[in-house]
């Protein structure tokens, strides 16, 4: 009895210290970003911070807040991942309710012919082009429209419509003379507050994050989300316009530098700021998803 | 017959309600995904935007030819199958190990702390993905070269070497979906009958083979299911962080058929010659998914389909 305690022992401090290495390598980036966002400029390019700020300073921050474009890229983030999720959400639901009814004739073959596409697709080129003939390249549709339903929220919504709303409730409501739209507005959309977190959280941080359908749909740089702003700063650094002309060279390229990290954290904020909210329901929605993928 | 048939009309007239609201995505599903599948045959065509798809010639396979015949091709398509494999390789088995290594914490506190901070890096966008990366990578003063300069290696600017390509990709990949993609599992371990371990334990197991014997077997489903579908997105390389990642310095290594098809098609406007390509791509993957499906209902009675 003994021996086996003592060997489960060392298999729990191999499982702390296994987990603790883990935990440092996710952590230690992230908290290099941060720490290097509050710093001062000088001492970042110098090598001197890692984890806790040294210099403290909200400099870099300022001139993140004053640099036009990424104001603009922010408000338009904003306006898609609200707009975008609005759309995704009710074209989701639209699909899903009406397929989880199971004695809907020729349910089987409309599903096969949704999932079909999780497996093959057109692709860029023949996308780009249906875009072009609707009329909606370089507009705000061309981001809203052609991304709004993901096939796997879709099933994930489906499943949880299938397993949660009992069938009685539907038949009641039926007896009661209630239309297919009313039974799901006053019936099973109240029932259904977790899966709609789910799908609000997965369309949300997809449509902030996403910068591919802009990259190739909008020219228009008025139009440009966040993503496209930064990667113009962050990765083809693009910093004229920075409000610094008065100032040297280096200086320039220093606070240049400077920006990248605080700018990365102001852009990943609005998700890491609704992330312990709607997390229980994350989980949730990935095991819903689990059940039939 | 005609009792079934009358049966089948009275239900769809009973669910007529139903139908018009799935028409509405239906709609959405046959404008944005079958019309583009239909537009796959450009492919075959010489494609001309001012005479339209049906309008435009037939070129037969000219275009699929002259991709396979292409000086690039070969290098492209070692590229796009590698670093997917590559990505496979680390990428599949790491959110299975670390779900394993969850479900042995025994302080909830800590287990929930692991597991929050192991799936925040999931809501990063690939931008601030790349420009970490890229940071990081500076020679002066980046993250990477301070660490391996503590062991003494001299300091490299990995973003522009060929030969870092892909082990960047695939482990900043792991360090991002890891944490997220173990949900699953944590979920599916959870799920495991508490008496199968006591029995165990009774029967004198080690908690290693508890793992071995129990933990595994009982997800060995979810780990299927997920690997078949992973198979068929063997050709698929992300497109948006490989060209986020991807400079002049590397593209030996980093033009995968993704970026290809968007400078050649988008870019420089060969809309044939791309569209091949990337039909080209789709068709192999379907095939590959088929393949492992078929191979997974035969021997473990797990299919998608």
């Amino acid at each position: 009895m003994k021996r086996v305690f003592r060997s489960d022992f060392t298999f729990d401090i191999a499982v702390y210290l296994l987990a603790a290495v883990v935990l440092l390598i996710i952590a230690i980036p992230l908290l290099f970003v941060l720490a290097a966002s509050f710093s001062d400029p000088d001492l970042v390019l110098r090598g001197k911070v890692l984890l806790i700020p040294k210099g403290l300073t909200l400099k870099a921050y300022t001139m993140v807040f004053e640099n036009e474009d990424i104001w603009r890229g922010f408000v338009n983030s904003c306006f898609y991942t609200a707009a975008g999720t609005a759309i995704s959400l009710v074209l989701t639901i639209m699909a899903a309710y009406p397929l989880s009814r199971p004695h809907l004739v020729g349910r089987r073959y409309i599903m096969l012919l949704i999932i079909f596409t999780m497996y093959f697709s057109g692709g860029m080129i023949p996308t780009f082009l249906l875009i072009q003939d609707l009329g909606i390249y370089n507009t705000v549709w061309a981001l809203l429209l052609p991304a709004a339903v993901s096939t796997y929220n879709l099933i994930v919504a489906k499943t949880f419509f299938e397993n949660s709303i009992p069938s009685e409730l539907y038949e009641s409501a039926k007896l009661d003379g209630g239309t297919s739209l009313q039974i799901l507005l006053k019936i099973v959309l109240p029932l259904s507050k977790a899966i709609l977190a789910v799908l609000t959280l997965y369309y949300a941080v997809a449509i902030w994050n996403a910068y591919f359908d802009a990259l190739i749909y909008l020219r228009n740089s008025d139009l440009h989300p966040l993503q496209i702003v930064l990667r113009n700063i962050l990765l083809l650094g693009q910093t004229e316009q920075m409000g610094t002309n008065d100032v040297g060279m280096a200086e320039k390229v220093k606070m240049a530098e400077a920006i990248k990290y605080s700018a990365i954290i102001v852009s990943s904020i609005p998700m890491l700021v609704i992330y312990p909210f709607v997390q229980k329901h994350f989980v949730k929605g990935v095991m819903i998803g689990a059940v039939k993928g | 017959m005609g009792n079934r048939l009358r049966k089948t009309v009275r239900q769809i007239r009973r669910d007529a309600g139903l139908y018009i609201i799935l028409a509405v995505p239906v709609a959405w599903y046959l404008i944005f995904k079958y019309v583009p599948m239909y537009g796959l045959q450009i492919a075959f065509k010489k494609f001309n935007p001012t005479l339209g798809i049906i309008g435009s010639p037939w070129a037969g396979t000219t275009y699929f030819k002259q991709f396979f015949n292409s000086y690039y091709f070969a290098d492209i398509l070692w590229n796009t199958v590698s670093l997917s494999v590559f990505t496979m390789l680390i990428g599949f088995p790491a959110p299975i190990l670390l779900a394993l290594l969850i479900n042995e914490i025994k302080n909830t506190r800590f287990k929930k702390a692991v597991q929050n901070i192991t799936y925040m890096p999931n809501f990063l966008s690939v931008v601030v993905i790349v420009s970490m990366l890229s940071l990081f990578s500076n020679r002066d003063y980046g993250l990477f070269n301070r660490i391996t300069s503590v062991f003494g290696r001299e300091a490299v600017d990995f973003m522009s070497k060929p030969g870092y390509f892909q082990p960047l990709y695939v482990f900043s990949n792991v360090w991002q979906y890891m944490g997220f993609n173990a949900i699953i599992y944590i979920a599916a371990l959870a799920g495991v009958d508490a008496e199968l371990y006591e029995a165990a334990s009774i029967d004198g197991a080690s908690r290693m083979q508890k793992i071995l014997h129990i933990s595994i077997p009982s997800i060995m489903d979810t780990i299927l299911i997920l690997f078949i579908m992973r198979i068929g997105s063997i050709m698929t390389v992300g497109f948006e962080k490989v060209y986020l990642m991807q400079n002049n310095v590397t593209i030996s290594a980093s033009e995968v058929i993704s970026t290809f098809i968007y400078k050649n098609g988008i870019q420089k406007g060969q809309f044939s010659y791309s569209t091949a390509v990337g039909m080209f791509n789709s068709v192999i993957n379907f095939v590959l998914l088929a393949g492992a499906n078929f191979v997974s209902k035969k021997t473990a009675k797990t299919s998608l389909w």
